[in-house]
This record gives C-alpha cells, structure tokens and sequence, in this order.
C-alpha cells in the first residue's frame, strides 16, 4: 500500500513541476501578445547591413 | 477619404510605390518607383538608404500616405525632462524604454519595420511591437539619441506614435489579467487532480480503500490541495461578497461564496471525522467553471478605449510665441495670457482671443453645426474648434481645464449609472428564498433534537441551490453574445451594457456623423487632366459650402494655384478666374441654364472652364445607408427620437426618415441635449444614445446606454459604453433582437439547471444517488450549460445574419 502512496506523490510532484511552469509563463507575459510573434518568426534574417550602407 | 481612392480605377493610374495611392502622374520618382507625393518619396528614399527595402517586399505597398511631414521641432516639448520622465517607462543608466501607440499600423511590413528601427538610428537598441495593442516598446540610448528624435523619426516614416495629454497628467497602470489565467490554472489543476483521487470514493473500490490509513491520506491530499483554490482562486468571490454586505446590496456573490465557505467547512468536517470524503471535488469544479465564465465573459478590447475624455481629443503640445520665438509647449502648461499659433486644420486648445484678422473655425466635432463660423479679431474663440484658414495667433483667457469644453465634460459625475445587472436583481431574490428554506429545514430539525441531520440539510440546500449555475449562463452566454458583436464591429465595453440593451425602448439619434458620414465625390463627364482638376480645386477650397468643401477635400493631394474675383452666389454656386480662365462650380441650372428634377440620393455640381460644360460632381447624399429602412424598423418596437446641433435645413428629408415631428429637434447645444435625455429619462424611458462629437459626450454619459459611432474607431470617440463602427450601422436593430434572445437564452439554462438540482436533491435525500452518479452529473450539468448558452446563441447569431 506504501507503494500507492510513494506513486501518488510522485505523480502529484510530477503534476506540480508543470503548473510552475505554467505559472511562470503567464508571468513572464508569454501570454501578452498572441499574434505578433507569429508574424516574427516569418521574417528572414537578412545579411547584415551595414556594409551595404557604408558602399553607398 | 484615403481607402476610398485605393478602389476606385486601380488599372487606369500608377499606384503609389510607397503607400498605393493613386498617382497623378509618375513626375515624382526615384530608382524607377513612381511615388505619389514627395513625403512618400522621402521615406522610400531613407529605406532604400538604410537597406530596409525587405518592407516593400513583404507587402505591396505597406506604406502610410502623409502629406505633410511634421516639423520635427513640434516635438522638442518631448525633450523637457519633467515631460519625457512622465512618458518613459523605465530608465537604467544608458537605457531608457518607453512605449508609443502607434494606430496606424496595419501589416506584418509595419511590424517588420518597426522592429528594425535600430538600423535607421543606431541610438535605438531594439523594438518589440505588440500588434494587437498597436504598441512598440523601444529601448534607447539615452545620451545617444532624444525621445524628440525618435518620435519625428516615427513620423517621418509614416508612424507618428499618439501621445496623448492623458499619457503626460497619470501614467496608467495597465490592468493585467494574468493572475485571472494564474487562478484559473491552478483551479483547473487542484480539480482535475481532486477529482483523480475521488475515484476510489465515486466508485466504493472496497478492498484498498477500506484501509482506514489510505482513505485519510487521499482526504487529507484533497484537503491540501483544495486550499489554494478555497484561499486563492476563489478570493475574488469572498471580497467581492464582503463589498456586498458592506454596502447593504446583496449580490450574486453572496451565495456563491457562502455556499463555497459551506462546502469547505462540511468537507473539513467529514474528512477529519472520517464520516466521508467532503465534497471538495464538486467545490473546485465550480469555482474553475466560475472563472472561466467570468473570464471567458470579461473580454477586452485592446485597442479600443472606452473611457476617452477631452484630454485626448485636445493636441498634445502648442506652439507657444514668446519674443518673437516659437516654442513648442505642452498644452497642459498653457496659462493665461499665452500667445498661441495655431495652424490650418490644427485644434484650438484654450479658449483664446484671436489675435489675427480673421478666420474660419470648424465647431462641426464640438457642437454638430456643419457650416464653418468665422470669427474676427478680439472675439472669443471656445477650446475644441478645427481651425481651416492659414496660421493665426490666439492669446489665451482659459486654463485647458477650465474651458468651456471641458466644463461639459465634468458634468458627468452629476449623472451616475446604475450598475445593477438583472442577474443581481434576480439573485437577490433568489438568495432571500434560499437562506429562507435552508435556516427553516435546520431549525425543523434541531427542534426535532436532531441537530446533525439539521446541519446536513442546511448544508445540502446551500451546496445544491448555489446560484452558480445562474452565474455560469450568464457569463458565457453575455461573452458569447460580446463577441458575435465585436464581429460585427459594435464593440461593447462589458457585459452589464449587452445586458442593457434588452430593456431600452427609447432610441435617441445624432445627425452630423452618426446618422451621416463623409460622402463620396465622384466625377461624371470627361476625363479630367491635373490641371483641370486643380483649377477645381483651387475654386472649390475657397468657399466654405458643405459640397465645396467634399470636392476640396476630394483632391486634397493636388497642388492649388491662384484665383481672383472670386464670387459665391449663394443658393446656386460660385465662380472665380483660375489662371486667367473663367471657372463655374454650382447647380446644374447656374452652369447649364437647364433644370431638372431634385435627386435626394446625391447631390451634383457642375463644373465649367470658360463657358464648357466638362461635367458635373456627384456628391452621395451623406446618410448612412440603409438609415431609412432601418428607422422605420426600429420605430414599429421603440419610439425614435433625432436631436441635432446642426440647423434644419435638412428637415424636409429627415421628416420622412423620422415621421414624428415632435421627435425631431434642430439647433440643440450640447446642454440642450443632455438634458433632453434626462427629460425622457424622467418620463421613465430607459434611453439609448448615438451620437459621434464631443457635443453629445454629455449626453451619451447621461444616457442609459451611450454608443459612439465612428468611421475609424482608432480615431477620437467621446467617452461611452459601446463604440459601433459606421458600416454596421444598418445592423443596429439585429443588434437589439440578439441581445433580447441572449436574455432569454440565460434565463432558459437557469431553469433548466434549476431542474437539474432538483431532480438531483430529491433523488439524493432519499439515499438513490450513488456517489459516481453525483460525481459525473456535476461536471456534466456544468458543461452542458456552458455548451447549450454558447451553441444556441451562436445559433441564434447565424440565424439572424450576424
């Protein structure tokens, strides 16, 4: 019966890891903005710039 | 004005590289891009430089059309450290952030853009654009680049962030909902995991469980984990119950918390005594449902604001003259006696003397008059007035917070709304009836010296009657019913309003803007050249007539030239030499000597150069459409009443809109208005209010509900509790019916869960309920409320077309 127990708190602890998780997404505001990050992860790193700029 | 330009003859013109206006000519390029205006050349040019030309790619012409770039000294006020330390958000060192609203942004290009602003001016560290919100959050350089540069930098790429004077008097606290999802969270665990170790209890799994020390441990783990929920998540039912009883007014809370406090007392009991598992796992359950309800309920619109008052209508900073020298000031520092310069299409934001000759001021925002009053030197120019002629110089005689205007504004703490949802009202009852039964079934029992049975049914009454399910069908089914009207672009400001909506039976309009708009002008007759155009242009800017004006504005993009003896005939048009040649605009009898019947839908303006007819202007009649149809729908269920600012030369078709004469009032200021409402109100009538200016701010704050109709609702709207985009207008009666159906959609699940608990009592007093039983039909019956109020009113929305 020990054993139920020990397996009970396991998987509570278990359960537990992610509502902390979860907990600190919402604080570090993941949860702000659900729309542009979409639209950022399309944009293509581009070569860097600046020598570009300095040619002109 | 702009979007209507994009439509029309897209495959005649070269469309502007930059913003997609039609060009006049491709005279203005650059790289072989034709442009339609220099301003769009400038930032296409600085892009190009800065090798961000990736924005053009991802759109076809991203770009915002402005015709005049801001000097940017109007923003050196910015620079002034007790100004720059009120709008910066967080300073460290070298680093500053600072957040701008920027309403004009509209793609992915504007956000790619704005997230590389670091590659125009390397003192911009980065930029994160939260889209929804219309905000970029930039961090920057303190010593290497001034909040001044960064915002004329804005504007001159076509983002001009909105800084408001509210942004300068209180920093405003953004409201988070984050520990709503934080109690909702850990709501949602504590019950789903409760509910785990209820089973062997839901399904008596005799062997294990009888072993005294198992069954402890899985109460005292449920005990443990209901206590965050009982402390944390449902702390908002407990304060908000509390306030109730501070303030004498029962509301729903009460019940709820007082049932939750009920079940957690019981369920401590039963467990310590060992007489039974408690009912934590029914008590989480609710209180998660509960705060989804609410949550689900409580939708916000970002960008929208609802509680807008004169500080953001009023210009943020002044150019003030001081010796000769401009400087520019926040307006919120003006004092008396100030010199001002303000200039053509710029708001007056004190009320001044007029310095200069004269000059013509728009009131049509302030008061509804649509014609232009003109004002002559020494006379008092009141706060809130578009001024349309050249620069002119006012010396200001009033505080910004003392003006007229404002002075309107502050009435509205003389008229408070009541907040009281039927819901309450219907709670209040029904907690009365409650609290009745279940102290008369204990004192039944302790009188029998049965106090313990006593307790269990006062318990089982409070548990079972819990008005959540009341609650429940409310919130769901007032945030289902908040968003199929976001939609449809009538966006609400809560619940309590959609609720509202079912018991008006008065319908009080506005004329200016609300039941009109700004009209389209179309050309018919031959193809106009530029120059003809211009020579249009120019003779129509000179007059001030309503129609004049439209054509003004109509080519606003075009460059004007010189007229003399200009003449205006009232009633039939005006004429004028334009570059030597001799230029009608007027009716069609003035240009052409014919006369033909009187059109209603659309006015027409002839136009002549040197005695030929080209054609003639079709200026739409300027009524929102279908606004006759939907009056006459609307006057069959609710009286409809029209007050306008404006003068009653549009009687004649307004009575056949609005056949009630009595109903129709021209000339009202806006005192006149508010206290129209009032009179209506006292005659017991629950009064909805649209309206657009400023001149019905009060009247919309007096009304029972007040609903701001606008064009672009990112623009101005006086303070209100809806804001209906003006395409929807035409739905405006939909709106109503659907709110009435929400109503009855709320009170149908009530009965229905009402049902539910009765059956459930009586089947569980006389001991027929098995534990699983009761286990499944609470999730269930809490589920199949929130299904059936949002399905059927989804239903109900798709019936009727919204």
């Amino acid at each position: 019966m020990s054993a139920l127990i020990f397996l009970i708190c396991i998987s509570i602890i278990v359960a537990l890891v992610f509502l902390v998780a979860f907990i600190w997404t919402v604080r570090s505001g993941q949860y702000d903005d659900d729309y542009t990050p979409s639209v950022r992860i399309l944009f293509e790193n581009e070569p860097p710039a600046k020598e570009k700029s300095i040619k002109k | 004005m702009q979007l209507h330009y994009k439509k029309r003859n897209v495959s005649e013109h070269i469309q502007c590289f930059h913003c997609g206006e039609d060009c006049l000519d491709s005279s203005i390029h650059f790289n072989e891009k034709v442009f339609c205006c220099e301003g769009c050349k400038l930032v296409f040019e600085l892009l190009d430089e800065k090798n961000l030309c990736t924005y053009y790619s991802l759109n076809s012409s991203p770009g915002v059309h402005h015709n005049a770039i801001t000097p940017s000294e109007r923003f050196l006020y910015l620079d002034e450290i007790s100004v720059a330390q009120k709008l910066i958000h967080f300073s460290d060192g070298n680093e500053s952030r600072i957040i701008f609203y920027i309403p004009k942004m509209h793609c992915s290009s504007c956000i790619w853009l704005l997230e590389n602003l670091q590659k125009i001016n390397t003192g911009i560290n980065s930029s994160t654009v939260n889209f929804l919100k219309k905000e970029v959050l930039i961090s920057f350089n303190k010593s290497a680049i001034q909040l001044s540069s960064i915002v004329s930098l804005l504007a001159y790429i076509g983002y001009e962030p909105l800084i408001s004077l509210n942004d300068l008097e209180q920093k405003i606290e953004k409201k988070t909902n984050k520990s709503e999802i934080i109690k909702i969270g850990i709501a949602g665990f504590c019950f789903v995991n409760i509910m785990m170790l209820s089973f062997p209890e839901y399904f008596s799994l005799g062997d294990f469980y009888d072993q005294k020390n198992l069954k402890q441990f899985f109460g005292i783990v449920n005990l443990v984990l209901s206590l965050p929920v009982f402390f944390y998540s449902a702390s908002d039912f407990f304060i908000s119950a509390w306030k109730g009883i501070q303030q004498k007014f029962l509301n729903i809370d009460l019940p709820i918390a007082f049932a939750v406090l009920v079940t957690f007392l019981r369920s401590i009991y039963e467990i310590s005594s060992g007489t039974g598992a408690g009912y934590l796992d029914s008590m989480t359950g609710i209180i998660f449902f509960m705060l989804i309800g609410r949550y689900f309920q409580n939708i916000t619109y970002d960008n929208l604001s609802f509680d807008r008052d004169y500080k953001s209508y009023f210009p943020i900073s002044v150019s003030v003259l001081r010796n000769n020298k401009e400087k520019s000031t926040p307006v919120s520092d003006l004092k008396m006696g100030d010199r001002i310069l303000v200039r053509n299409n710029e708001i007056i934001p004190a009320d001044s003397i007029l310095e200069s000759e004269s000059t013509y001021i728009d009131y049509s925002f302030v008061t509804g008059e649509s014609r232009p009053i003109k004002k002559l030197c020494g006379e008092l120019v009141y706060a809130g007035g578009r001024q349309i002629q050249g620069a002119i110089e006012l010396e200001v005689v009033k505080e910004v917070s003392q003006s007229y205007l404002t002075g309107l504004w502050n009435k509205e703490s003389s008229s408070t709304k009541e907040a009281q949802s039927f819901i309450h009202l219907t709670s209040k009852y029904f907690t009365i009836a409650l609290f009745t039964i279940a102290l008369t079934s204990f004192l039944y029992w302790t009188l029998a010296s049965d106090v313990n049975r006593g307790l269990n049914a006062l318990t089982a009454v409070l548990i079972v009657a819990c008005p959540c399910a009341l609650l429940l069908s409310a919130t769901f089914t007032n945030g289902n019913l908040l968003r199929v009207f976001g939609k449809n672009k009538l966006y609400v400001k809560n619940a309590l309003v959609a609720e509202k909506l079912t018991i008006i039976n008065t319908i009080v309009f506005d004329k200016t803007g609300t039941i009109t708009h700004g009209s389209a002008v179309k050309f018919i007759g031959k193809n106009l050249t530029t120059e003809e155009k211009s020579i249009a242009l120019t003779l129509a800017a000179n007059s001030l007539h309503p129609l004049s004006r439209k054509i003004a504005e109509h080519f606003s993009n075009i460059e004007k030239c010189r007229v003399d003896n200009f003449q205006e005939i009232l009633g039939y048009g005006i004429h004028g030499k334009v570059e030597g040649r001799s230029v009608i605009l007027g009716s069609e009898y003035y240009v052409t000597g014919s006369k033909k019947a009187f059109s209603a839908t659309a006015s027409k303006v002839f136009f002549s150069i040197d005695g030929l007819v080209l054609g003639y202007f079709s200026v739409d009649s300027s009524y929102r459409e279908g606004i006759t149809n939907l009056i006459s729908d609307l006057d069959k269920t609710y009286e409809v009443h029209l007050i306008s600012g404006d003068n009653d030369s549009e009687k004649e078709v307004l009575k056949k809109i609005i056949q009630n004469e009595n109903r129709l009032h021209f000339n009202q200021s806006p005192e006149d208005k508010l206290e129209y409402i009032k009179l209506l109100q006292n005659q017991g009538k629950k009064v909805i209010m649209l309206g657009d200016g400023l001149n019905d701010a009060g009247a919309l704050l007096q009304s029972d509900i007040g609903i701001s109709v606008s064009d672009d609702i990112n623009n101005f709207s006086p303070s209100c509790d809806a804001i209906l985009q003006g395409e929807s207008f035409n739905k405006f009666k939909l709106f109503l019916d659907f709110s009435k159906c929400g109503k009855n959609v709320i009170v149908a699940s009530f009965v229905m869960s009402i049902l539910y608990n009765i059956i459930g009592i009586s089947f569980s007093v006389q001991g027929n309920l098995s534990p699983v039983i009761a286990a499944i039909l609470m999730p269930v019956s809490s589920i199949s409320i929130v299904l059936l109020t949002t399905l059927s009113t989804s239903l109900i929305a798709y019936k009727k077309g919204l």
